[in-house]
C-alpha cells in the first residue's frame, strides 16, 4: 500500500497571532512551527499501517523552503520520503491541485490530510483532493482499518460516530482518535540521524490559481473585565444571567 | 441568478441551523437584488422555510439517501446550483456541511470560505468576514471565481424572519456509482441528549473534578440547564470522558449561547475553541487561572461546593419561571 500524508505546517498552539504590512500579513516572528496536529495523528496512524500491515509512507507539503524542518520532523518520526512541492500555499483550491499532481504522479493508494489546519481552519483541502483525483472521501475520520482494497472508516458526527466501508483509493479528513494522544512520536535521536539521509524531493509547483484572497486581518475587540459573584451569592449569578446576559 | 442554500433536515423535518442558513441567504439574496431556493433530501414539507425567506424548496426524494451520503448530496447540490443559475450557495457549519462543502466546490469551480460569521461586506468583489487561526483573528476575504459557496459559522447570524410564500418541486438530479464508494454502515447516537454542536447551553468540567467519578454533578447541572456536556483534552485524554466531548483547537469547537466551565484552568487551546460562545461563565479555586481573563462571570469557590448549591437554586429558579 502507498500512502500520502499532507502536512501542514501551522504555528505552535500557543504563538501569539499577530498582522503586518497594514494588517495584510501574519507575523511570523517569534513564532514556532510545528507539524499540525491534526496532521500528527494521521501520520502516526500511516507509521501503524508501515509497521503492521506494510506500506510506505511519503509526506507532502506545499510552500517554500521554511516548511522543510517540519517535513524533516514528520520522517525523523518515521516517513520514508518528503516531497516539497515548491510554492507559496495561497489557498484551499490551490494547495488542493498541487496536492492532487502528487497524488496522480505516486499513484496513492491512502491519503491521509487533517480535518482542517489550526491556522486557516479551512477544513477544505482533503475533500478537494478526493474530488479532483475522483477518490473515495471520508472527514472527521475517528478510526481507520485497511483490508485489501477497502477501508472501515468511523467518522465523528454531531453528537456520534458513523461507521462505513469505502473502496480505495480513499482521501480521509483525519483528527485524534486515528490514534490516542499517548501514540504519538516524539522523534528520537536515531530518527533524527536518519532523517538527515532520507530524500525530501523539491518538485516545482503546477501552474494553478487560487479562488480566493485574503485582502486584510482583523482581531476581535478586546473583552470587558469579568464580574465576579461570591460563592455564597450563587442567587446573584443566576439573576445576572438571566437578566443581563439573558443566558437562561 | 438566485442564491441556493442546503437546508439540512433529520427524519424529515429542518434542523434549527436549517433555518439560520436560510435567514442569511435572504440577506445575501436582498444585497444582490435576486431570491432564495433550497435543497434538501426527503423532508417532508417545506416547514418554517418560506418564514425566513426561502421562496422556492427543491426537495430531492430518494431512498437510497436517507443516510447522508457527502459524494452524492455534494452532486446533487451542485446540480441543484447549475439548474438555478445560482450564484452564490450557502451550507451550514454542521459535521455534514463541512464534509460536502469542499465536493460542492470542486463540482460548481467556486471560491469556497467556511466558517463566516457576516454578511459580505461588498458583493463585487464578493468579500465575507471568516474566523482564522481559531478564533483568534478575522480575515477579510474576496472570492473571485464566479459562483461562490458560504460556509455559515453556527449562531453568527442567528434566526431572521422574512415571511414569503415557499413552494416545493422535487427534484431529480443524475446521481452516478462513484457518488456511492462510500456506504454507512452503522449510525451511534445517543438521541437523548443534546449534542454539543445544537445545544444553547455548554457544561464543561475540566481536570478539577478529580476523576470520571464525579462527573453525577456536570450531569445533573447539563440536565437542569438543557445543556450538552463537554471537557477539556486532558479529561478525554484520561478517558474520563468519551473524545467526542473534547472542546478546543484540537476538539470541537463551541458556539452556544452560554458556556459554564467548571475546574478548567483556560489554556489558550482550549479558550481558542470557545471564544465564538456569547456568555462564559467560570467556577474555579484559583482566582489566578487565565480563564477569569476570557469568562463573563466568574465564581471563585470550590466545584464540590459550588455546583451542588447551583444545581438546587437553578432547580428553584425553573420552578419559579416555569
Ligand atoms: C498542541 C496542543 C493542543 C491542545 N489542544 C487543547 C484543546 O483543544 N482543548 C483543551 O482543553 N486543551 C488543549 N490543550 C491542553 C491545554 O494546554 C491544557 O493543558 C488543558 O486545557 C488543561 O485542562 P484543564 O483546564 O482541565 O486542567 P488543568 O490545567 O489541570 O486545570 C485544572 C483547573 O481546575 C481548577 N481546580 C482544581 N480543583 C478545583 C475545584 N475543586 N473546584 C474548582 N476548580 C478546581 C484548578 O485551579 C485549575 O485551574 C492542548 C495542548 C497542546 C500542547
Ligand atoms: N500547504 C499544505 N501542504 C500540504 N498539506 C496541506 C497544506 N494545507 C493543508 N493541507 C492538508 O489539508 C488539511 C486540511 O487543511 P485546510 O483545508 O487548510 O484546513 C491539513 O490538515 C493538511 O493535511
Amino acid at each position: 500500500m502507498k500512502i500520502l500524508v499532507c502536512i501542514s505546517h501551522v504555528p505552535d498552539t500557543t504563538s501569539k497571532i499577530n498582522f503586518t504590512d497594514n494588517d495584510s500579513q501574519f507575523d511570523t516572528s517569534g513564532v514556532q512551527f510545528v507539524i499540525n496536529p491534526n496532521d500528527e495523528f494521521g501520520l502516526t496512524r500511516a507509521m501503524w499501517f508501515k509497521e503492521k500491515q506494510g506500506a510506505s509512507v511519503d509526506v507532502v507539503t506545499v510552500g517554500g523552503a521554511e516548511v522543510e524542518p517540519t517535513l524533516r520532523k514528520a520522517l525523523a518520526i518515521g516517513a520514508d520520503t518528503a516531497i516539497r512541492v515548491d510554492t507559496p500555499a495561497v489557498d484551499g483550491y490551490q494547495v488542493a491541485k498541487q496536492l492532487s499532481a502528487v497524488v496522480k504522479d505516486g499513484g496513492y493508494d491512502l491519503v491521509i490530510a487533517g480535518r482542517e489546519s489550526i491556522d486557516y481552519n479551512g477544513g477544505m483541502v482533503p475533500g478537494m483532493v478526493a474530488a479532483m483525483t475522483g477518490a473515495s472521501f471520508v472527514n472527521t475520520c475517528i478510526s481507520l482499518e485497511i483490508e485489501g482494497d477497502t477501508a472501515t472508516a468511523i467518522r465523528e458526527i454531531d453528537g456520534g460516530k458513523e461507521t462505513s466501508t469505502a473502496t480505495l483509493p480513499l482521501v480521509i479528513g483525519g483528527q485524534k482518535g486515528l490514534v490516542e494522544e499517548s501514540d504519538l512520536r516524539i522523534p528520537n535521536m536515531r530518527g533524527i540521524m536518519m532523517a538527515r539521509k532520507k530524500p525530501l524531493n523539491v518538485v516545482p509547483a503546477t501552474d494553478a490559481s487560487s479562488e480566493t484572497n485574503t485582502v486584510s486581518f482583523s482581531k476581535p475587540e478586546p473583552k470587558g473585565a469579568v464580574t465576579l459573584v461570591e460563592a455564597d451569592n450563587l442567587d446573584k449569578l443566576i439573576d445576572l444571567l438571566h437578566n443581563e446576559a439573558k443566558a437562561i | 441568478m438566485s442564491v441556493l442554500v442546503y437546508t439540512e433536515s433529520e427524519n424529515g423535518s429542518f434542523k434549527k441551523t436549517a433555518y439560520e442558513v436560510a435567514s442569511y441567504a435572504k440577506g445575501v439574496a436582498d444585497m444582490m437584488g435576486t431570491d432564495v431556493a433550497a435543497i434538501s433530501f426527503n423532508a417532508n414539507d417545506a416547514g418554517d422555510l418560506g418564514t425566513y425567506g426561502v421562496n422556492r424548496l427543491h426537495n430531492v426524494s430518494d431512498s437510497k439517501l436517507d443516510k447522508f451520503n457527502a459524494a452524492a448530496y455534494a452532486n446533487a447540490i451542485a446540480q441543484a446550483a447549475k439548474a438555478e443559475g445560482a450564484k452564490v450557495v450557502v451550507i451550514s457549519s454542521s459535521a455534514d456541511s463541512r464534509y460536502l462543502g469542499s465536493l460542492v466546490s470542486v463540482h460548481l469551480e467556486a471560491g469556497y470560505v467556511s466558517n463566516v460569521t457576516e454578511l459580505p461586506s461588498s458583493t463585487d468583489p464578493f468579500t465575507v468576514k471568516r474566523t482564522v487561526f481559531t478564533n483568534k483573528a478575522f480575515s477579510n476575504t474576496a472570492i473571485t471565481t464566479d459562483v461562490k459557496l458560504v460556509g455559515l459559522s453556527k449562531n453568527a447570524y442567528g434566526l431572521k424572519e422574512n415571511a414569503t410564500e415557499c413552494a416545493v418541486q422535487s427534484f431529480e438530479p443524475s446521481l452516478n456509482d462513484n457518488d456511492f464508494s462510500v456506504t454507512v454502515q452503522s449510525v451511534d447516537k445517543a438521541t437523548d441528549k443534546v449534542t454539543i454542536a445544537d445545544a444553547e447551553v455548554v457544561v464543561s468540567a475540566g481536570r478539577g473534578m478529580k476523576g470520571p467519578e464525579n462527573w453525577g454533578m456536570i450531569e445533573e447541572l447539563a440536565d437542569v440547564l438543557g445543556a450538552a456536556t463537554a471537557c477539556s483534552k486532558p479529561v478525554s485524554d484520561l478517558g474520563w470522558r468519551p473524545h467526542g466531548e473534547h472542546v478546543g483547537q484540537t476538539g470541537k469547537p463551541v458556539a452556544s449561547n452560554l458556556y459554564i466551565a467548571i475546574g478548567i484552568s483556560g489554556a489558550i487551546q482550549h479558550l481558542a475553541g470557545i471564544n465564538s460562545s456569547k456568555v462564559k461563565v467560570v467556577i474555579n479555586t484559583d482566582p489566578e487561572a487565565p480563564f477569569f481573563k476570557a469568562a463573563d462571570y466568574g465564581v471563585v469557590g470550590d466545584a464540590f461546593e459550588v455546583v451542588p448549591a447551583l444545581i438546587d437554586k437553578l432547580k428553584a429558579f425553573k420552578a419559579a419561571n416555569a
